[in-house]
């Protein structure tokens, strides 16, 4: 085999060695991933990045504080995560009421609820026609508000931005409609929205949401918790009492729930730059 | 030299890939065209929970992306690595186990998917158990196609031919990014949550969601073209150079592409341009390879009259060259502005998925049961009339999309005299009703080609065998 000397040159060695062509390959896909991506996790100067200080939660926003909700994290006596602010508290019949947080106060966690509403939304596969990403033009801030941060989305594992409007951007649909439109829209689209092509989820209203799939137990507890083991702070008491915070709430609340806080944990300043 | 010119090929795998990738173009056109029509016509959801548009539509992607190009990709590369390396597989046992747990895997995807299970990431929403099912079996694919070329004679095969790099690079590049972008804690057996979070969650998604496009279905069905048009056309590739630097310059470059999904969104600034640009830079590599394909005909241009089979290989390079054209105008930001988010998406996304995936494959789905059935076609007519049907159905798809998308666009940012916004967002969904009807006609010829071609294939595969028979018949 006359042609069978010394690879001619690079390509040919590569070409003659497939365990080599298979290393050159993988270091050519690789470097992308590292010059895009990676330095997201670092670069904090860029945007609104809201900076996490310790494995608690604690967050601080430098340059722009009003963003983000700030409540402070220690552990008491027993060794349980305590907070100076609650999320939600339990009342005396133990059902689930507001906490400490108001609309405009800055991005929080979801409460149990809304986090359900929102794993409905997922499963619907609402992202497939509605977009969670308002981009800085005119017609969109006129349509649907000021345009979305990057703080906004941090605690959505994983994000919801989308990449179709078949519907329109849902990013601050939050208190623009009460939720008896959002349960007749979501009973019948075509009802109040005349040329919708939506399609109809009546049975959002009949599933209890304390139900998963098969009739299998929807266990808020470990959602939190694996939340707050992916960074979202929550506190010992907030993660034990999600599975009450639920308790006798349809999907359709839950999801109602999301829907209705959607785009409205912030209160942005027009005055102000957020982003270059 | 003479015993081992011609060895027998493991040609079982093959086989049933081949008629499962058939199948599953069927199924998920049809999934296509049925959403199609639910867009135009919303009481076509039957309030049944299963099928309402946003989950059938993941369920039409999935089949079509995963389980039609899979098998394709599986089928096409379990054949040529055979013929370009001279050997049999490494392991047949490995490669059929491949098959059915791929299959396996995803019709479990799509019944999964339908019940509402699903990661909530676009273009891979198959939850935990699924995901990690599919890396290995993809791992497995992998492992024995690299070591079904380690095994090759290197005296008569000692470079190792171009269709098999494209393959190696789609291989590599899918584990790597649908491993990253799988990464999440389950909460329970149907569910999981994503490790990453926003802005961060965004790019790792369209890193992967790109790709898909980039490796998946593009350089795995370029390896399809670098194989089946010169053994179709009967002539080398037309240039060797163009392949190496084709090659090289997709491995480095697809990968940067995601962030243009992103621009104006909280992703920073920088991170979309640079996708734009390097997507700009794309053109050329990619309309290089297209080149590449069509030369390879020069000197035979007539063949294009009389071989239906070439006809789907050479229309979907010019659907190639099209798409990888408009790609890059998309995500330059000008454009973006006004195409994201819209319908033109949908448009572009099956001018390559139907134009040029679909139609590379069918070409080489066709040669492949020629081959394997040692037969001609039952009918080469319907081959001709799948043709017309794919082609005149993709034209109206995009076409349709175009407008609409475009019209989409241009209605959200109209201003009327008075410095207000000119339209609802209602009355842009009223103005896109006959352009969705029209899609989903389209919709309607592709996937009755594709009903044609499944008829045509089981045809042939019976004649076959009745002939096999009866010749072992006469022999007895």
């Amino acid at each position: 085999m006359a042609d069978n000397q010394e690879p001619k040159n690079l390509q040919d060695g590569l070409e003659r060695n497939i365990f080599a062509l298979f290393l050159a390959t993988a270091f050519a896909v690789s470097i992308a991933g590292i010059v895009e991506i990676v330095p997201l996790f670092y670069l904090k100067s860029a945007v609104d990045y809201t900076e996490q200080t310790d494995k608690y939660g604690n967050v601080k926003n430098e340059k722009f504080p009003e963003l983000v909700w700030e409540r402070t994290f220690t552990t008491d006596e027993n060794g349980k995560l305590v907070a100076d602010k609650a999320l939600y508290r339990l009342d005396k019949n133990g059902k689930a009421v507001a906490g400490d947080w108001k609309p405009g106060d800055g991005v929080r966690p979801y409460t149990p609820l809304e986090l359900a509403g929102r794993d409905i939304y997922l499963r619907e596969g609402c992202y497939i026609c509605h977009s969670q990403m308002i981009r800085p033009f005119r017609d969109e801030r006129e349509r649907y508000g000021h345009y979305s941060l990057a703080t906004e989305s941090m605690y959505d594992h994983p994000m919801q931005w989308g990449s179709k409007r078949t519907g329109p951007d849902m990013a601050r649909v939050g208190g623009k409609y009460s939720n008896e439109w959002h349960v007749m829209h979501l009973m019948r689209p075509q009802d109040v929205v005349p040329e919708s092509v939506m399609p109809a989820y009546p049975w959002l209203a009949e599933n209890s949401i304390e139900k998963d799939f098969f009739g299998t137990k929807r266990d808020m507890k470990k959602r939190l918790s694996v939340m707050r083991t992916l960074g979202v702070p929550y506190t010992d008491e907030e993660i034990e009492n999600a599975d009450a915070a639920i308790k006798g709430h349809t999907e359709m609340d839950a999801i109602v729930a999301y829907l209705q806080v959607l785009g409205t944990m912030v209160k942005l300043d027009d005055s102000k730059t957020y982003r270059e | 030299m003479d015993t081992i010119a011609k060895p027998q090929y493991d040609n079982g795998v093959v086989k049933y890939l081949t008629v499962g990738a058939i199948t599953f173009l069927v199924l998920g056109t049809f999934m296509g065209t049925f959403a199609a029509a639910q867009l135009a016509w919303p009481a076509l959801n039957f309030d049944i929970a299963e099928i309402t548009f946003a989950r059938l539509r993941v369920m039409h992607t999935n089949t079509v992306i995963f389980a039609f190009g899979g098998m394709t990709l599986m089928a096409t590369a379990f054949y040529t690595v055979q013929r370009t390396n001279g050997v049999k597989l490494w392991s047949n046992a490995m490669a059929w186990w491949t098959a059915i747990l791929f299959t396996i895997g995803l019709l479990l995807v799509v019944v999964t998917i339908s019940l509402g299970m699903t990661t909530g990431k676009e273009y891979h929403e198959q939850e935990w158990p699924l995901a990690i099912a599919i890396a290995v079996v993809w791992t497995m694919y992998t492992f024995n196609f690299v070591m079904t070329i380690a095994s090759r004679n290197k005296e008569t095969h000692p470079n190792v031919y171009v269709s098999n790099w494209f393959f190696l690079g789609m291989m590599i590049a899918i584990t790597y990014l649908y491993v990253v972008n799988g990464l999440a804690i389950p909460v329970s057996l149907f569910r999981s949550y994503s490790m990453f979070a926003g802005v961060q969650d965004a790019m790792i998604q369209w890193w992967w969601g790109h790709n898909a496009v980039g490796f998946f279905l593009t350089a795995g069905f370029l390896a399809i073209m670098y194989y089946f048009v010169p053994k179709q056309a009967q002539r080398p590739i037309y240039s060797y150079r163009l392949s190496v630097i084709h090659f090289w310059a997709l491995m480095f470059g697809y990968v940067w592409l995601g962030a243009h999904h992103l621009q104006y969104t909280a992703l920073p600034d920088w991170t979309g341009s640079l996708g734009a640009v390097i997507s700009l830079a794309m053109i050329i590599p990619s309309w290089g390879g297209a080149l590449n394909g069509m030369l390879t005909l020069s000197g035979a241009w007539d063949r294009l009259r009389t071989d239906y089979i070439l006809r789907f290989l050479i229309i979907s390079l010019a659907f190639y060259a099209m798409s990888t054209f408009e790609g890059p105008v998309m995500a330059s930001k000008t454009v973006n502005a006004l195409s994201h988010y819209t319908d033109w998406t949908v448009g572009h996304v099956h001018s390559g998925a139907l134009g040029w995936v679909a139609m590379v494959s069918i070409g080489a789905l066709y040669h492949m049961v020629m081959k394997l059935w040692n037969t001609e076609m039952y009918s080469m007519k319907l081959i001709n009339f799948h043709f017309w049907l794919a082609t005149i159905g993709t034209v109206f798809y995009i076409v349709a999309m175009w407008v609409s998308g475009i019209m989409q666009g241009l209605m959200w940012r109209a201003y009327d005299e008075y410095g207000t916004l000119a339209y609802t967002f209602a009355e842009s969904v009223a103005a896109m009703h006959p352009y969705y009807a029209m899609r989903a006609l389209g919709g309607l010829l592709f996937f009755s080609g594709a009903a044609v071609m499944l008829y045509n294939v089981v045809m042939t595969i019976r004649m076959a065998n009745a002939k096999q028979t009866q010749q072992a018949e006469a022999h007895a």
